[in-house]
């Protein structure tokens, strides 16, 4: 009796988690500037607009080069952190590991404004290089915790039968860690990607003039008539966003299962 | 077997050394000249390096920096308890009520709105809370209202809603993640020495929730006194919070010294009230180890 109403609150949350979610296709298909109610009837414009917008073009393009390049460093980064803090002790571990985290907890406006005061006042120019360093930045302690799981799974006994049968510390790492912790590995490719293409501080105060998806969003907003433009956008946002998400939850629980570890926990 | 020690040490320093030194260059580094330019003088397009506290006494001084502040920690207070408040109820039916065969299904589908565009998401709520928005717009074309409801409109209300929206995942997993740890065992000792469930849920299911509940706290507060796009988008720049503020002196008035100082300020200030909140839970936090 009490499971049921907790039942019935646990799926009225869901719905007020999906609410903008679910009226962003919704208004996306509308065919009127203003975003009420009652709707007007059905048309794409909105995403041909979209498709046609050359600014926007090279938006995506510049998220996309950023995004696939910070989800490659970061991954790259966390496999070193995952590796070190779940196979060797060593002293000072924990700061270490501590800083390594700390992007995750401190507000990013803090994040981008320090750095963005170091970069200035060495003269680099902002463009999208500067943007990658800092998404490598934040995207770091999520690949480092989603990597720790995969390396944490691993039975040490697989990699000590590898040095036994001659092959080297590389060779081992090459042949049997990493094709282990290959679902891990996949699931942080896709999850930093994810954050990166939908971060908004960092690309706005590090890009300079180079516009980014989300940047070029925040500055159509000021705009009503852009509205539909928008949700059309968005709506394309979300679905790729949730096809990589279910892509990166497939890996990481594909990973569970081929080293034996239970399931338990989710992204984060 | 020291020297097997010492050889573990300097492989995993070796290891931890890429992500460690990037996060020392681009997180640490920056840091450290906030900190220092916080006690530099401006002097006009220039920076003088000279020891001072003015920018301090400026800040501290600031009325309108302590009504953003009062209000940023005013909002982030509400926010937490709000999020914190409607998560509870999820993360125990999760942990208690669905079966272990469909609990990776719910967390995936809370997750899921979390990592879809952050400011596309705030903007749908300006979109819905909006004079002649949807909620606005709906009621009346179904004769509920006749004049659109302000109380949800962009003001504070609004911030708070799409605050408590954005980082309900962030509240329900770490309590989720304690209520799972609890031992079955301990409850059903209660019900057997005669507690009501009412009773046993307030004295061995909370008690032993409460390190999640801290978790959960303090995620939610500290990126909430922080956030940039919610008082701008929703508030529409008339509300500003710290991170505006921030921004202003740093870029705006390009015054670094003093946007130092106040970044600065803005972090002592959560540090501390974490460490107060910590410190006021301590009795809780302990009982797990």
């Amino acid at each position: 009796m009490k499971g049921r109403g907790l039942h019935v609150y646990a799926l009225c949350y869901l719905l007020f988690l999906y609410a903008p979610i679910l009226l962003l296709p919704i208004f996306a298909f509308n065919n009127g500037t203003v975003i009420s109610f009652p709707l007007k009837g059905f048309t794409t414009q909105w995403f041909v607009q979209a498709f046609e917008n050359a600014t926007l073009r090279r938006a995506v393009m510049n998220s996309l080069i950023i995004a696939v390049s910070s989800s490659v460093f970061a991954t790259c980064l966390g496999i070193f952190a995952a590796r070190a803090s779940t196979r060797f002790e060593f002293p000072g571990k924990g700061p270490m590991m501590g800083l390594i985290m700390l992007p995750l907890v401190l507000p990013e406006i803090i994040v981008s404004i320090s750095l963005l005061v170091v970069l200035l006042s060495m003269g680099i120019t902002l463009n999208i290089f500067t943007v990658i360093i800092g998404h490598t930045l934040i995207c770091m302690p999520y690949a480092t915790v989603i990597l720790t799981t995969a390396f944490n799974s691993l039975d040490r006994s697989l990699e000590e039968a590898a040095y036994d049968l001659g092959e080297t510390k590389w060779s081992a790492f090459r042949l049997v860690i990493l094709p282990l912790v290959m679902p891990g590995v996949i699931s942080s490719l896709l999850m930093s990607f994810t954050i990166s293409l939908d971060e908004f501080i960092i690309a706005f105060f590090l890009a300079g003039n180079e516009p980014t998806l989300p940047t070029y969003i925040f500055s159509q907003l000021r705009f009503p008539k852009q509205t539909p433009t928008i949700m059309a956008l968005g709506t394309v946002l979300v679905v790729m966003s949730i096809i990589l998400l279910t892509f990166a939850e497939y890996f990481r629980r594909r990973g569970n299962a081929r080293t034996g570890a239970n399931n338990t926990g989710g992204f984060l | 077997m020291a020297s097997g020690n010492r050889s573990q040490a300097v492989q995993g320093y070796s290891l931890i050394a890429p992500p460690f030194g990037y996060a020392l260059l681009v997180l640490m580094a920056p840091l450290l000249t906030i900190l220092a330019y916080s006690f530099f003088k401006d002097g006009y397009l220039t920076i003088i390096r000279e020891f001072t506290l003015e920018n301090y006494v400026a800040v501290w001084g600031d009325p309108i920096f302590h009504k953003i502040m009062l209000r940023s920690l005013g909002v982030a207070a509400l926010v937490t308890l709000v999020t914190v408040g409607l998560a509870f109820p999820v993360a125990y039916f999760l942990s208690f009520a669905v079966s272990p065969q469909r609990k990776g299904m719910w967390l995936f589908l809370i997750t899921i709105p979390f990592w879809t565009s952050y400011l596309v998401r705030v903007f749908l709520w300006k979109v819905i809370l909006g004079y002649n928005g949807v909620i606005n717009s709906g009621l009346k074309s179904l004769g509920i209202i006749e004049e659109p409801l302000t109380f949800i409109l962009y003001n504070v209300n609004s911030i708070v809603i799409t605050l408590a929206h954005a980082y309900a995942p962030f509240a329900i997993l770490p309590i989720f993640i304690a209520l799972e740890k609890i031992d079955r065992s301990l409850l059903e000792a209660g019900r057997d020495l005669g507690e009501s469930r009412a009773m046993t849920f307030w004295r061995v299911t909370l008690p032993l929730a409460m390190p999640g509940v801290v978790a959960a706290s303090l995620i939610v507060f500290i990126p909430t006194i922080g956030d940039y796009v919610t008082p701008t988008l929703i508030g529409g720049g008339k509300i500003p919070m710290i991170a505006n503020m921030i921004q202003a002196q740093m870029l705006d008035l390009d015054n670094r010294p003093m946007g130092s100082a106040l970044a600065v300020t803005a972090m002592l200030i959560v540090a501390i009230l974490s460490l107060i909140f910590v410190a006021l839970n301590r009795r809780f936090l302990k009982v797990r180890q």
